[in-house]
């Protein structure tokens, strides 16, 4: 199936700086996809030059097979839900919702309005000003507006970064609900790895200007291609040339023979975090490493002598 | 009395000194009899007041507030644009800025006097337009309503544009974003989004600029040649060669009051909205 947005070879150049060094995406209709990555690998930048804001340096965006480029944002059929939610402060949530309906002409403004105020869970408060909302309700009004002209595309940029954390994992699972009740392609940007991986169908990762991986949750976590993945994904071990994660590690008192990985080492400190405790240890080498003990199983002291040891087919491979 | 107290001490003396007093000698003149000489003189009298409301000195009072109108919304219609380019300017904001309040570097006195030699029947302007060949005899150019309206204009400008590009500076640059997102064409973001969130710096202008426009004597006086009887050039004429100081007075609280009420009433209203 023809991909409903499309990017290829995108650069962007700031003065003096190179935002986007040449990134391809392409991004499957009715998918939940996210850019992931550290502040400033031109992931918002990607997403400014899909909605419009700003004109590549060079390359193309498509949207339905058709190069937008020269398109002004008001004439792409794409939506942003902007970090700040960017709200009218002069307007009703119920105004806000109206806005892009009205600009658009569209004649059953009303009913149109009131499905997206019942999708967003915003009843009874359409008509309160943006200052009369909680965090959580903005969010719902910038959803609303965007979603009710039923765009090509959703762009979300770190839509939850300005929630509190206990609201922000509830969020989550109400966006990708939303998303697959809606059926409209998502395009999130998060820094957050734990938001992309828990709501993305497909991710890309991407670094200094650049794409490094494209996949699946599953994927870009259990088969990092590069370091830089690995270690953004979650926290990694390098012993001995491989990667390990610390969830996939054991310690143990005697060394490990069959089939498994072991290696001497010294605990150096215990962390508990309530579901389990994080041991650090030094291995001959001098090399650090991190082991997650489930609560139940020995209790390791600073200073004992262990062994680290994983099963082989757990480690991670990069080029 | 403790120290900080002693900080605020200027200001009650220049509130006191400056504004209190002066504004209490004022009404209480408004209430005596003329001196033959200028002045006042006892008895105690209402009969100013009841002058006012003589055809002659309302209509002088009409025209005055429909010309400061006028005078206000024309730099609105060009402080606006103004202030928008400046807020937009990537890299000359400062010089532009620079550049409006340039005229406060000269007295206000001697820029409408240019203004008499630019628009005079030999001035710049007909001269110039006489050599070129689009007219024959020189255009009636001052001593109308229109050089009046051009005098405040000029000398107001700024007051409009400060207040607001300071309100366009302020305004969150993703508000117009979110407005061409959604799909509104430059027009409407401009009147749906940016105008009504820079109402702030237009109440404010719009005050700067009607207040003083409506007490305004000296714009009147010399481009409108006396033939423009504006509510300042009354109090003016009262306290000089008309020598009825307690008149003069009066038509002063009464503009007071109202400029008061006026923008007691605009505030409140504003204040309202905010909520």
């Amino acid at each position: 199936m023809e991909p409903i947005l499309e990017v290829r070879d995108l650069v962007k150049d700031y003065p003096g700086h190179r935002a986007l060094a040449g990134i391809s995406l392409s991004i499957p209709r009715g998918s939940f996809f996210s850019l992931l990555g550290p502040s400033g690998c031109g992931k918002t930048t990607t997403l400014r030059l899909i909605a419009g804001f700003e004109e590549p340096t060079s390359g193309e965006v498509l949207i339905k097979g058709q190069v937008v480029n020269r398109r002004k944002p008001y004439e792409r059929n794409v939506s942003t839900v902007f970090q700040s939610y960017a709200l009218f402060p002069h307007l009703s949530a119920r105004g806000n919702i109206e806005f892009g309906l009205k600009r658009h002409g569209v004649a059953d403004i009303s009913d149109r309005v009131a499905e997206a105020i019942r999708l967003v869970g915003l009843f009874g408060k359409e008509g309160r000003k943006p200052v009369q909302l909680s965090g959580g309700e903005r969010q719902r009004v910038a959803l609303a507006r965007s979603l009710v002209l039923a765009p090509d595309v959703l762009l979300l940029d770190e839509p939850l970064a300005a929630l509190d954390p206990k609201l922000r994992k509830q969020m989550r699972a109400e966006l990708k609900a939303m998303q697959r009740r809606v059926g409209i392609t998502f395009l999130l940007v998060t820094h957050d790895q734990e938001e992309a991986l828990s709501m993305s169908d497909q991710l890309a990762v991407m670094h200094d200007g650049r794409v490094e991986q494209v996949g699946t949750p599953e994927e870009v976590y259990f088969r990092p291609r590069t370091r830089f993945v690995a270690g953004f994904l979650g926290a990694v071990n390098w012993i001995d040339g491989v990667g390990i994660r610390p969830e996939a590690t054991r310690l143990a008192r005697e060394a490990q023979n069959h089939g498994a990985k072991s290696f001497p080492a010294l605990v150096t400190d215990s962390v508990f975090l309530g579901d389990c405790f994080q041991v650090i240890v030094r291995l001959a080498t001098g090399e650090e490493a991190v082991a997650q003990v489930q609560r139940s199983s020995d209790v390791f002291q600073p200073g004992e002598s262990v062994h680290i040891c994983w099963n082989p087919a757990d480690e991670i491979l990069v080029t | 009395m403790k120290l900080r107290s002693w900080f605020v001490l200027p200001t009650w003396i220049w509130m006191v000194g400056l504004f209190a007093a002066p504004f209490a000698i004022v009404f209480a003149y408004s209430f005596l009899t003329r001196g033959v000489y200028g002045g006042v003189e006892h008895p105690w009298t209402w009969e100013n007041y009841q002058r006012l409301f003589d055809t002659l000195y309302l209509t002088i009072l009409l025209r005055s507030f429909a010309m400061a109108l006028v005078a206000t919304l024309l730099c609105l219609f060009l402080a606006f644009p103004a202030a928008l380019f400046i807020s937009r300017s990537p890299k000359h904001k400062n010089l532009y800025l620079q550049l409006v309040m340039l005229p406060f570097w000269t007295s206000f006195l001697v820029r409408t006097y240019a203004w008499l030699f630019l628009l005079r029947d030999t001035g710049l302007v007909n001269t110039v337009l006489q050599k070129i060949g689009i007219i024959h005899s020189p255009l009636q150019l001052l001593y109308n309503d229109g050089a009046v309206l051009l005098g405040l204009v000029y000398g107001y400008l700024p007051f409009m544009v400060l207040p607001i590009y300071a309100t366009l500076e302020r305004l969150d640059p993703s508000l117009p974003e979110a407005a061409a997102d959604l799909g509104a064409r430059p027009w409407a973001t401009l009147l749906r989004v940016i105008v009504p969130l820079s109402r702030p710096g237009i109440i404010a202008g719009a005050i700067l600029v009607f207040i003083p426009c409506l007490g305004a004597y000296l714009t009147p006086d010399l481009l409108g040649g006396g033939r423009t009887v504006l509510v300042g050039n009354l109090v003016q004429t009262q306290f000089t060669t008309a020598r009825d100081w307690p008149f003069g007075s009066a038509v002063s609280m009464l503009l007071m009051l109202l400029v008061t009420v006026l923008v007691w009433g605009i505030l409140r209203r504003e204040s309202e909205q905010l909520t």
